[in-house]
């Protein structure tokens, strides 16, 4: 049945294909990406490489612009009739790419897909309550209380044909634990920019433009190759040989072998990812004994204790961005004056510490993974050992991401690296909420060190209901400030990125959550 | 023979049942697949249901007895990351790997035999020593840094083969095939001789060994009496002696290929099982882990099987011995 339906998607597709040669000249990018993306449907693993490349053929009510400033997309415009009521009004002349008509169904039957029991992205819209339709183009969505960040969540929910889903039996997501097999993990039907012609997994994945596409594109693309290339190694090759137009993950030690090549650009800037220490604050540590941790001016020595300035000159190559605060500049939320990193000054550090009562030191586990950051391993040793410089004897444990994260999550790490970038959501609220808020009912995920600070929760909990945006922005803020000063997690920077392309592209947008859009690109 | 057979399927059975075991002690250690599979704004209750739905909080004998009893009827379950049936998912996968796996052991005959017998019959001349020489270098060279290598030379310098991928592949049945167009065939060029080049030692060094004892045995030092011309007698009567413990061996080695390919695959993108499966332990997908497990022990078990049962009609004695 599967090898049938993907003959006939891509007879249709080629039809499709031969029409268009007609018509344009081909425009192709042959995209060689670090990895695959894991399925055709949006809504069936919590990642969000997959959901961006989807993003290509399907769509969300909103969508960022090349500001990464949220606009109109399926939905033309919206009010708030109460605050837990919001009315979208649709898009009248919108077709999905098997010809049917984009109307509020499809809008309602998406939101019950995406906030299913069994759904994986349901965190991805925590204030859905429900959805009436109003008319065949207007929807009211019911929230489950005041929550200002509708429609960063709304960026990342693509929008489904009702009418589709129904005929192929997939208005539910895709239950792993039920073991059965999806219609959408095969086939898509989007509204989108592009169509999907033909997926052969670990291999490549082919988009053609739509050319019913309800929007003016900004694009002269007509075909996208995607090709994953897991080993970095053979990534670059790839591109030095010409065999992929553009890579969006180069590896940091080879930029400037690419920007030798003739034919290549390079493009570099600082991901949103601000990677960050964090802290054990139980009364004990992981080994037992009294946890030194808990008093600040231990947290101070330790930051104290580090010499960011030389890990981003010998580690990360000078393309990092030391940091001060837990949030990068384009983040909402941030503020400058928080983001000045914390002077390295070793003696200070030893001082502290002896007031503190462990001038000796004392020993802590430091848990690092391998492959989550860019050159994490390396700048985990560089800590370590500035660390036991002023007399701390950290024990530095690295492994793969799939082995420390129980650690972490489980208390059983006194000292990690994580980095956040706020992504989806594209605000501060997302870091209050999901990582210093106090872990107690749906907050607090990612508080591994299990610690508490009430002012802190309190801003965040009236951050989520405060809907006028400057308010709400400087209660975040202030919530980052008692952050930094108090030391709950470590900044340390954001991370490089760097994509290369080939010569013949005209235009290509770097976007800093490192995604690359390609219905911007120009050839 | 009978007897024979039924004692093997016993012990295949046995040996499938013990690496399944082994894997899942393995599998506990791995990590917990549901940070990954649910995003950053996913809520403690969310995880916590999502692993209970798994099964994974259960006690890990239970995990394994229920794994047992479905792989028995032959379901595997679906694979949490891709949510696509995993039997299906490696038969899409097992043909790359198995084409790479035969084309690379036919590279490893074509050159290893030639070379072993040269090896044997010159052996104090400078090439037989170069030959020797560089062999060495085949065994110790990683993998990973002879198909990087191939990569730099073949593709970036002088751009013959592609760096990646299968290119393009035709469709007989459920078997893809890349052989029969021409991307195809060039795109395996470098990945299978990145895959031979241990294989091609192996060979050599085994027949060279062959050659000098058989070259020792009397009947050839007959035949070099009779006067039988030096080409006839190395390959025709010598070499032809050699080729039972080689083509045994050889055998054996495409199970060890087939496994050992996983790091070949990474390196060319290489749309195979190996590929697969190391994706597979990065995302803690256990149920496509456990299903590769249990095929690549599946292959081993057969391979050993058909040589022994080969061996038992060669060589009647064996029959006693086993049944």
């Amino acid at each position: 049945m599967r090898i049938s339906t993907k003959i006939r998607q891509g007879a249709l597709a080629g039809l499709a294909a031969a029409l268009l040669a007609t018509t344009a000249q081909a425009e192709t990018i042959r995209w060689g990406a670090p990895r695959d993306i894991v399925s055709l449907d949006p809504y069936s693993y919590g990642d969000s490489y997959t959901i961006n490349f989807l993003n290509h053929i399907y769509e969300g009510l909103v969508r960022y612009n090349r500001d990464l400033e949220i606009e109109p997309a399926l939905a033309t415009s919206w009010e708030i009739v109460s605050p837990t009521t919001w009315r979208f009004t649709l898009r009248n002349d919108v077709k999905f790419h098997d010809g049917s008509d984009f109307t509020a169904e499809d809008v309602l039957a998406s939101l019950q897909r995406v906030s299913d029991e069994t759904s994986p992205l349901k965190g991805n819209l925590p204030a859905y309550q429900s959805a009436t339709v109003v008319d065949d183009h207007t929807i009211d969505i019911e929230l489950n209380g005041a929550y200002p960040l509708l429609l960063n969540d709304l960026t990342n929910i693509h929008i489904f044909d009702k009418g589709w889903l129904v005929a192929n039996n997939a208005e539910k997501p895709t239950d792993v634990s039920a073991g059965v097999e999806g219609y959408a993990t095969f086939n898509t039907n989007g509204t989108g920019p592009f169509m999907l012609e033909s997926r052969t997994p670990e291999a490549q994945t082919v988009l053609v433009v739509n050319d019913a596409w309800w929007d003016d594109p900004a694009h002269n693309l007509t075909r996208i190759e995607f090709q994953p290339i897991s080993s970095a190694a053979t990534r670059v090759a790839a591109l030095l040989s010409g065999e992929v137009d553009f890579v969006d993950s180069a590896p940091v030690q080879d930029l400037p072998r690419l920007e030798q090549a003739d034919n290549l650009t390079v493009l570099e800037r600082t991901d949103l990812r601000t990677v960050m220490l964090g802290f054990n604050r139980r009364p004990e540590l992981v080994a037992g004994g009294e946890n030194p941790m808990n008093d600040l001016r231990v947290r101070q020595a330790m930051q104290m204790a580090v010499d960011m300035e030389l890990i981003q000159d010998k580690v990360m190559r000078g393309k990092s961005r030391n940091a001060g605060t837990l949030v990068a500049p384009s983040i909402p939320g941030y503020s400058e004056a928080l983001d000045t990193p914390v002077a390295y000054d070793p003696e200070k550090a030893k001082t502290l510490l002896a007031e503190a009562g462990y001038a000796d030191g004392f020993e802590f586990d430091f848990v690092c993974t391998n492959e989550s950051y860019v050159n994490e391993e390396q700048f985990c040793q560089a800590i370590a050992s500035m660390w036991s410089r002023v007399g701390l004897k950290p024990k530095l444990d690295i492994g793969p991401t799939a082995k420390q994260t129980p650690k972490r999550a489980n208390g059983k790490a006194d000292v990690y690296t994580i980095g956040w970038a706020t992504l989806p959501m594209l605000d501060t609220y997302s870091i209050l909420v999901q990582m210093l808020h106090s872990k107690e009912g749906n907050s607090g995920v990612f508080n591994w060190g299990d610690w508490s600070y009430p002012e802190l929760d309190k801003l965040t909990q009236s951050a989520a209901v405060e809907l006028d945006r400057d308010t709400r922005l400087q209660m975040e803020t202030d919530a980052l400030k008692i952050a930094r000063d108090e030391i709950i997690m470590m900044p340390l920077h954001q991370q490089p990125m760097a994509w290369a392309v080939s010569k013949g592209f005209s235009d290509i947008p770097q976007f800093p959550d490192n995604k690359p859009r390609m219905w911007y690109v120009t050839k | 023979m009978l007897a024979f057979i039924i004692k093997r399927l016993a012990n295949a059975v046995f040996v499938m049942l013990s690496v399944t075991f082994l894997a899942f002690v393995i599998f506990t250690a791995v990590g917990d697949p549901v940070d990954q599979m649910l995003n950053e704004q996913a809520t403690q209750a969310q995880r916590d249901d999502l692993r209970a739905r798994l099964g994974l909080d259960d006690p890990f004998l239970v995990q394994y007895g229920k794994f047992v009893a479905r792989a028995a009827t032959g379901d595997f379950g679906i694979s949490f990351r891709n949510q696509r049936d995993v039997m299906d998912m490696i038969g899409e996968r097992f043909p790359a790997t198995f084409e790479l796996v035969l084309v690379a052991t036919f590279i490893s005959l074509i050159v290893g035999v030639p070379m072993g017998v040269i090896t044997a019959i010159k052996r104090q001349s400078w090439y037989a020593e170069a030959m020797q020489f560089t062999s060495i270098i085949g065994v110790s060279l990683p993998s990973f840094v002879v198909g990087i290598g191939l990569i730099l030379v073949f593709s970036v310098w002088l751009g013959w083969f592609p760096a990646f991928g299968r290119g393009d592949t035709v469709d007989l049945g459920w078997w893809s095939t890349g052989l029969l167009t021409s991307s195809g065939r060039m795109s395996i060029v470098l990945p299978a001789l990145s895959l031979s080049l241990f294989q091609i030692t192996l060979v050599m060094r085994l027949v060279r060994a062959e050659m000098l004892e058989v070259l020792r045995s009397d009947f050839i030092k007959f035949a070099r009496a009779r006067g039988v011309p030096a080409r006839s007698l190395y390959f025709r009567h010598a070499l032809r002696n050699c080729l039972m413990p080689v083509v045994t061996m050889t055998a054996m080695q495409i199970g060890g290929l087939i496994a050992f390919a996983l790091v070949t695959e990474t390196v060319f993108q290489w749309p195979g099982m190996g590929l697969l499966f190391i994706q597979a332990v990065t995302f803690v997908d256990v149920p496509i882990m456990a299903a590769y497990l249990c095929i690549v022990a599946l292959i081993f078990v057969v391979l050993n099987a058909i040589v022994d049962m080969t061996y038992v009609i060669i060589d009647p004695r064996l029959k006693g011995a086993d049944a």
